[in-house]
């Protein structure tokens, strides 16, 4: 008779993400694993698949002797639904295992609106959603991705986070479980051990307490020898670290579907608003010659006919020149397509942008972020309005037709000037088409899209106000009017998502009761249209008597103490106190290129200098 | 153009017939076959499946089409390189030179299997057979232009209703395979909607083989 999945499955959506058997999927025998990790991605398939580190740490432990580290993804609503109804709990892709079954329970979290799928999986699982509820060493569960550096919201649910690069730390993180579960450690045993590798944050050894007017006052350590900084791990010499070369092929399309091939960590570039910006710090570099052997051996691995070169800004990789001359024949030859996003409007990668074209027509994509220099200046995005203009004319000359301009509304000292301004640089770029394409009969496409500005812990806009999404949709509207050609297409992000991600992003523990009663009340999947449901949250803040206000149009105080003030990626406290500044007195920094603005985070290094 | 005969069984059946072309396009990449391209703005490796298969229907006949880009490779070396290129539940079995004209394909031989969790019920046999032996039997189809009633007799070819055990009544249909198709998981709709009291508590499909219009095997 057919088993229960196997009935559910033809009756949901993509039923294809639910039962593994990949290509380079791993399998290990259940007899000689000593430890299994049930790897969670908060989000669907599709977009899991899709994350670069949750393939490095994949590859990572399972690497490791006696572990298998297995995936498992949030189910999309239709399967959810039938899972409930058939009382069938999560399971694991690789055995089909359900997680609860799981030592381990290990998330990768990126976006702040995927904590309800966290603890929507875990609900599924059958596992309680409190740490304080878990008792002893089996379904521990931990978590890292850039989310971990503010964990404050987390910290109820999530028994330890592991910081920064995963690389080496996840490694002896997993080791130590193996030597505990042998001996038969307790729970409490196992975290004080656990918090003595670098980069791992316990949050129940830590009180947190308030002042009245409800601003942090304390971090109180609850334990003897807890440390009171929490540094991130980095890897220290990329050429030497795992890369997955053998990596997953997923028989269903994903979002990223194509070879993936990471060229450098860090930027440069100093844009104030950039969580990754600083907190992937310090610049490290791999050579040309790795990347150039580990391309290869992607493709060939995976029978991928594209491959994308990854890292927070293309341009500014040192040896991209030489890699592309190693990669270019290759890609002839194999009919690879290669994409190159992220690239700057200067030189090079004008000349390289023709280049690529010959292999494949991409578009042409600015975010100038702000729509006036003053504004430009003051979020340190340098990226002129006269490298756009000529970017844009040599492109139109050579044919293309379809410009995409990504802005932000609701940056600090923003003024209607400056939202206008956006409206004004679109117009030139519509007269630049006018005076330099090539073909004008096929007409010109600029797409317009504005987010609203998100502050982010570990920058120096961590304490800004957010604007209201009443004001958001003001200067929408402001702007909207002000697009006179038919060659505009404008879109918006929605202020109501913005805003609550604004609140988890800053938040503290007095948001773990919220997150709880939001998904309790149905929340889950908040990335997406279909599920996102803001009413729902406005209720889980009132029944908490939670002001979610507090976390975005208040404002942080400068001297006031931050949920994630214990947390250090790297960069000081006072260097972004010092760009904050900056950003009001209208200065740009320059790129550290150009000069080391003294972020700190080249101490990290050993041995090795900071390669920007 | 040569041509492979495959299986998708076990959990392969969940692959989409569209992410299944671009499986074996990947497969025929790994293992070091490359695929002629597509012409045109942007080249792709072209495989072309005769019969497009509906997520969740197993097969043990299912052929593709596909052309090397490069040295011949004999068509065993294939097979074999191609299966340690595929995933499980997608399985080559034969690979070989030239296949006859796709459009003498003419008819399927399927098995649609009715489950039944506390057995089949007495009776349940004879009952499905008479329903298919009617003057005409209309189900509705999803079309382009929403649902639409139409009779499936005149493309049900033979059909052999058998209990393979005490669960499980098997269709054993054969039935048009194109210029119009017949989807077999309509025999297991018109169950449904004729004898709702026999309704399965699951069903499932299975094509078996291709025949040519004199109801020789097709390869």
């Amino acid at each position: 008779m057919t088993q229960q999945l196997q009935r559910i499955l033809p009756t949901v959506q993509k039923p294809a993400r639910y039962v593994g058997g990949e290509y380079n999927e791993i399998q290990k025998d259940p007899a000689t694993v000593r430890v299994n990790v049930a790897f969670c991605f908060p989000d669907t398939y599709e977009i899991g698949m899709s994350n670069l580190g949750m393939r490095i740490l994949y590859g990572v432990m399972n690497q490791m002797d006696g572990i298998w580290c297995q995936r498992v993804f949030a189910p999309w609503g239709d399967m959810e639904q039938a899972m409930v109804e058939n009382g069938l709990p999560l399971w694991a892709l690789e055995s089909q295992r359900p997680v609860k079954e799981f030592d381990l329970i290990a998330f990768t979290i990126g976006y702040e609106m995927s904590y309800t799928n966290v603890l929507n999986m875990l609900r599924l699982a059958g596992i309680p959603l409190r740490s304080a509820q878990r008792e002893g060493l089996h379904n521990l569960v931990f978590a890292g991705g850039v989310c971990a550096f503010n964990p404050e919201p987390l910290a109820e649910f999530v028994d330890f986070f592991s910081l920064g690069e995963g690389e080496e730390s996840t490694v002896e993180i997993l080791s130590l479980y193996d030597k505990a579960k042998c001996q038969g450690w307790s729970k409490e045993h196992f975290l004080r051990e656990v918090a003595k590798i670098g980069g791992v944050y316990v949050p129940s050894f830590y009180r947190h307490e308030y002042h009245k007017d409800g601003s942090l006052s304390a971090i109180v350590p609850l334990e003897d020898g807890v440390p009171t900084k929490i540094t991130k791990r980095i890897v220290q010499d990329l050429d030497k670290a795992y890369y997955p070369v053998k990596t997953i092929v997923p028989s269903t399309e994903i979002v990223h579907d194509r070879s993936n091939l990471e060229v450098f960590r860090g930027c440069i570039r100093g844009c104030r608003f950039c969580q990754a910006g600083f907190s992937c710090r310090p610049v490290r570099k791999k050579s040309p010659q790795v990347l150039y052997q580990q391309a290869a051996e992607l493709l060939e691995n995976a029978g991928d006919n594209e491959l994308n070169l990854s890292s927070l800004s293309t341009s500014d990789y040192r040896g991209l020149q030489e890699l592309m001359e190693l990669l270019f024949p290759y890609c002839a030859e194999h009919k690879i397509s290669l994409s190159v996003p992220s690239l700057r409007a200067d030189n090079f990668s004008r000349a390289l942008m023709q280049k690529l074209q010959t292999l494949r027509k991409s578009g042409l994509t600015f975010a100038p972020e702000a729509g006036t220099q003053r504004l430009r200046d003051v979020i340190n995005k340098n990226l002129t309005e006269e490298e756009i203009l000529t970017t844009c004319a040599n492109a139109f000359s050579g044919g293309w037709n379809n410009v995409k301009l990504y802005f932000m509304l609701g940056l600090p000292s923003e003024t209607d000037e400056d939202v206008l301004g956006i409206a004004q640089l679109v117009y030139r770029v519509i007269q630049t088409w006018k005076a330099t394409a090539s073909n004008k009969k096929r007409g010109l496409r600029v797409h317009v899209a504005t987010a609203f500005f998100v502050p982010k812990p570990h920058t120096p806009f961590q304490w800004e106000a957010q604007i209201t999404p009443e004001e958001y949709m003001r200067r929408v509207r402001l702007l909207k009017e002000h697009f006179y050609s038919k060659s505009v297409e404008y879109s918006y992000h929605a202020p109501d998502l913005s805003q609550l991600e604004a609140v988890l992003a800053r938040g503290d523990r007095r948001l773990g009761p919220v997150l709880e009663e939001a998904v309790r009340r149905g929340a889950r999947l908040d990335g997406w249209d279909e599920y996102f449901d803001y009413n729902l949250w406005m209720e889980a803040f009132a029944a908490c008597g939670v002001d979610p206000h507090f976390y975005t149009t208040r404002g942080f105080g400068e001297e006031e103490l931050l949920p994630w003030d214990p947390i250090d990626v790297g960069v000081t406290k006072d260097f972004l106190r010092r760009e904050r500044h900056r950003a009001y007195d209208g200065q740009i920094t320059q790129d550290c290129r150009h000069g080391c603005s003294g972020c700190g985070a080249n101490t990290m290094l050993k041995g090795v200098g900071c390669d920007a | 153009m040569p041509r492979v005969l495959f299986s998708k069984t076990g959990n392969g059946v969940w692959i989409s017939h569209l992410d299944l072309m671009r499986l074996f396009q990947r497969a025929f990449q790994r293992a070091g076959l490359p695929l002629k391209h597509s012409q045109g703005f942007r080249p792709r490796p072209v495989v072309s499946i005769a019969l497009p298969l509906s997520v969740g229907v197993q097969s043990v006949c299912e052929l593709l089409d596909f052309e090397l880009d490069g040295p011949p490779v004999a068509m065993e070396e294939i097979q074999a390189r191609l299966n340690q290129a595929l995933v499980a539940g997608v399985t080559v079995q034969k690979v070989y030179e030239a296949g006859r004209k796709l459009k003498e394909l003419a008819l399927l031989g399927c098995t649609v299997a009715l489950e039944y969790d506390a057995g089949v019920p007495a009776g349940c046999r004879e009952a499905v057979e008479a329903l298919f032996h009617q003057a005409r039997l209309l189900v509705e189809k999803k079309g382009k232009n929403g649902p639409q009633e139409q009779d499936i007799l005149p493309m049900l070819h033979s059909l052999d209703v058998v209990q393979t055990d005490g669960c499980t009544l098997a269709l054993k249909a054969v039935v048009s395979a194109q210029n119009p198709a017949l989807n077999p998981m309509l025999l297991a709709a018109a169950v449904e909607r004729y004898l709702p009291q026999l309704r399965p508590d699951f069903a499932h499909c299975r094509r078996e083989e291709l025949f040519d219009a004199q109801g020789q095997q097709f390869r």
